[in-house]
């Protein structure tokens, strides 16, 4: 499903990427781990298609696309999501309507009539409630004076309503309470199935106890130093990064 | 002595005047003011001798006046001898077919959903038969007048309703009000008048859009509107469509009077002619617009979403005379390119416990300039009046201004006045999450934009904010990104 080959990026001539390869094949869960600062945030923002990243060598290809040659939106007209570490407010931008916008202009791009209001309704207020998303919150202002933790269980709703093919999670959990983070991890979970993949990236190991990934990977320094099963996961919450970085130096 | 002598001149003037009308198949003046040309205009309507009075006395003040300059915008001094002060309704040139209009106008039109009838109709395209409007406006007058609303054109309002016109007309703008309302007092081609009867609350929305084919009234409008005790009217200025207008100078008045528990309710959609891209053409547009709450209870609203005019100069203001008064004034202006606004509003309280809320939205886009002027001013004996004052400007891009004036006078110690202030940007974060949740650049900034303008679009009858969300979506096009 996605590609990454020899990817090198850099943000205002700084190198930040430095040659990352990565596949996921539909029905995995990837979990990308690392220490702050290591380039995991980038690497979302980029498989998003957010400017200011300068994409100086290797190729990204997504369902047998050029990644690079498709839009921001065209991105997720294709199935292509990303939960946002900070996910921002828009005032006075009705978070029902956002959703059902969204829905639509992803239907519509791939030859499928609007859905219905009333349907919709029903399919939001369902999905809200098996994330614990206040209904309130539908009625309000997009994020607009939302909790940390609420703005995150509403990025896990949009995701839940708009069944991404490829799911990014940045950082989804930083900052969570942990039944915040259980219910992140069920929504997640929710999504998992043999069409879908998910790339998990977070700092912690905390989030994998509840979402079990097929493979885990560390960035460092912008390269990915090791990849293994949920067993490195384990591991780094024992020993930290250090002993990972003096390997790679070795 | 001297009026005299221009009542003699008025006379000559007169005979001159008609003669020219007959003899010249052309409907337009030529450029030039001078009291001829007042007379002419009179007389052309078909004037009764006190409105033509009440015109030269506006015009000689108007003399003596000068032109005011502390408003935030910068424009090339207008040359008043090189505008001509009439011209008849048929002024625009018909067009065959729709094949010979601006094609860039027609994309517009098509955006905003507009049918092909009042294209052709707008752009001045000869409309045949089938275009209804005609039947349409007998429709409603016949209902108006069931309900005893007088709803016309000034001109026919001074011929056939005097009395009403000659005791409000000035009564809320006198001519002597400012340099504009002089001169529109002077020169008014024409408007719209209402009358609501006591206690009838008016069985539609009166809107200037059924009035179009009647009167290209433009330039110098003039239009009062009357509540009696307990009347209730909801007025709808403008249209939505973009009109090719080729007049430079807008100076209008509006005048709102309302009684005794009377309400009105003024919307207002403009969006003339901004100029291009380097500000050259454009509508410069004066308008001074005020209500009267002259009645306790009374209840006026402003609504105004202003998206043209290459200069806006416009505070649409209340009295608040009686006690118990309520005025509101909510605002969009959308300023880009060269665009300059200088809009705000004046709350005068002095009934007790009259209340005011002021809401206005600025935004500014590319290296357009907006600014809020707002007065609040509570008198000494407006005991416990209490305004709210809102105040929220949006910037796109980083060449664009947004300036906030407001001026508060308060004389009362049990006055209440709140003022709250923003400037926010539509930020690459907002465009960047709209776009990954699939939305196109376009779709979001005008979903941001209208988030921003909500409060106001809710104030507005709702086919009229439907058409204004498109009309900033497509005002806004290319300003950002």
């Amino acid at each position: 499903m996605l590609t990454i080959k020899n990817l090198h990026a850099s943000v205002e001539d700084k190198a930040i990427l430095k040659g990352i390869d990565l596949q996921i094949k539909a029905g995995e869960v990837h979990a990308i781990m690392g220490p702050n600062g290591s380039g995991k945030s980038t690497l979302a923002h980029i498989l998003a298609g957010r400017d200011g990243y300068d994409v100086i060598d290797g190729s990204v290809s997504y369902m047998g696309e050029n990644l690079f040659n498709l839009k921001i939106e065209e991105r997720a007209h294709r199935g292509l999501f990303l939960a946002m570490q900070y996910p921002v407010e828009l005032p006075g931008v009705n978070n029902m309507t956002f959703l059902r916008e969204s829905m639509n202009a992803i239907r519509k791009a791939n030859g499928e009539g609007e859905v219905d209001a009333v349907s919709f309704m029903k399919l939001v207020r369902a999905k809200a409630k098996q994330v614990k998303l206040d209904e309130k919150l539908l009625k309000r202002s997009v994020n607009t004076g939302f909790s940390g933790g609420e703005k995150k269980r509403n990025e896990i709703l949009q995701m839940a309503v708009l069944e991404p093919r490829l799911a990014i999670l940045d950082e989804t959990d930083s900052g969570l309470d942990i039944d915040a983070l259980r219910t992140v991890a069920d929504g997640v979970n929710m999504l998992r199935s043999e069409e879908r993949a998910l790339l998990v990236v977070t700092h912690y190991q905390r989030l994998l106890d509840y979402i079990q990934p097929d493979f885990v990977h560390v960035l460092v320094a912008g390269r990915i130093i090791r990849s293994g099963s949920k067993e490195l996961a384990i591991e780094l919450e024992e020993k930290g990064y250090g002993w990972l970085l003096e390997e790679a130096a070795a | 002595m001297g009026l005299v002598n221009s009542s003699v001149e008025g006379l000559i003037d007169t005979g001159y005047a008609e003669g020219f009308v007959t003899r010249i198949e052309s409907d337009t003046l030529p450029p030039g003011l001078d009291e001829s040309v007042i007379r002419t205009i009179s007389s052309r309507k078909g004037e009764p001798e006190w409105m033509l009075e009440r015109r030269l006395q506006a015009y000689r003040h108007w003399l003596k006046m000068q032109e005011p300059d502390w408003a935030a915008i910068r424009y090339p001094a207008i040359d008043f001898q090189a505008i001509s002060y009439y011209s008849s309704p048929k002024k625009k040139p018909q067009l065959g077919s729709l094949d010979e209009v601006d094609p860039e106008l027609l994309a517009t039109y098509e955006k905003l959903g507009i049918p092909l009838d009042e294209q052709k109709a707008l752009a001045g395209v000869a409309v045949d038969a089938v275009f209804d409007s005609v039947s349409v406006a007998t429709t409603f007058r016949e209902t108006l007048a069931e309900a005893g609303v007088i709803f016309c054109s000034m001109s026919e309002a001074i011929r056939e309703y005097p009395e009403l016109v000659q005791r409000y007309m000035g009564s809320v703008v006198p001519y002597k009000d400012n340099y504009f309302a002089a001169l529109n007092s002077a020169v008014f081609s024409d408007g719209t008048f209402v009358y609501i009867p006591k206690g009838v609350r008016c069985p539609m929305e009166l809107s200037t859009y059924f009035r179009i084919n009647e009167a290209q009234t433009g330039q110098f409008e003039r239009t009062l509107i009357i509540a009696e005790e307990g009347g209730q009217v909801s007025y709808l200025e403008g249209c939505t469509a973009p009109m090719r207008d080729e007049n430079q100078l807008h100076a209008a008045v509006v005048e709102l009077v309302a009684m005794a528990d009377a309400k009105i309710k003024y919307s207002t959609v403009q969006n003339w002619y901004p100029g291009d891209s380097e500000g050259r053409g454009g509508i410069y547009n004066f308008v001074t617009k005020r209500g009267d709450c002259r009645g306790d209870r009374s209840h006026i609203s402003w609504t105004q979403v202003e998206t043209g005019s290459a200069v806006t100069w416009k505070y649409p203001s209340c009295i608040l005379r009686g006690d118990d008064s309520v005025g509101e004034f909510y605002s969009v202006a959308v300023t880009k390119g060269r665009q300059q606004a200088d809009t705000g509003t004046k709350m005068i309280h002095m009934g007790r416990n009259s209340r005011s809320t002021i809401v206005s939205k600025g935004i500014s886009a590319m290296t357009g300039s907006n600014a809020y002027r707002g007065l609040v001013r509570i008198a000494a004996k407006a005991e416990n009046a209490r305004n709210h004052t809102q105040c929220d400007s949006l910037l796109i891009g980083d060449r664009c201004a947004a300036h906030t004036f407001p001026y508060i006078e308060v004389k009362n110690p049990a006055a209440q006045v709140e003022h709250e202030a923003t400037t926010s940007k539509v930020s690459e974060d907002q465009l960047f999450y709209c776009r990954q949740r699939g939305l196109s650049d376009e779709d979001a900034v005008s979903m941001i934009i209208n988030g921003f303008c909500k409060e106001v679009f809710n104030e507005l009858p709702m086919e009229f904010a439907v058409e204004a969300q498109k009309l900033l979506a497509v005002s806004l096009e290319g300003a950002v990104g």
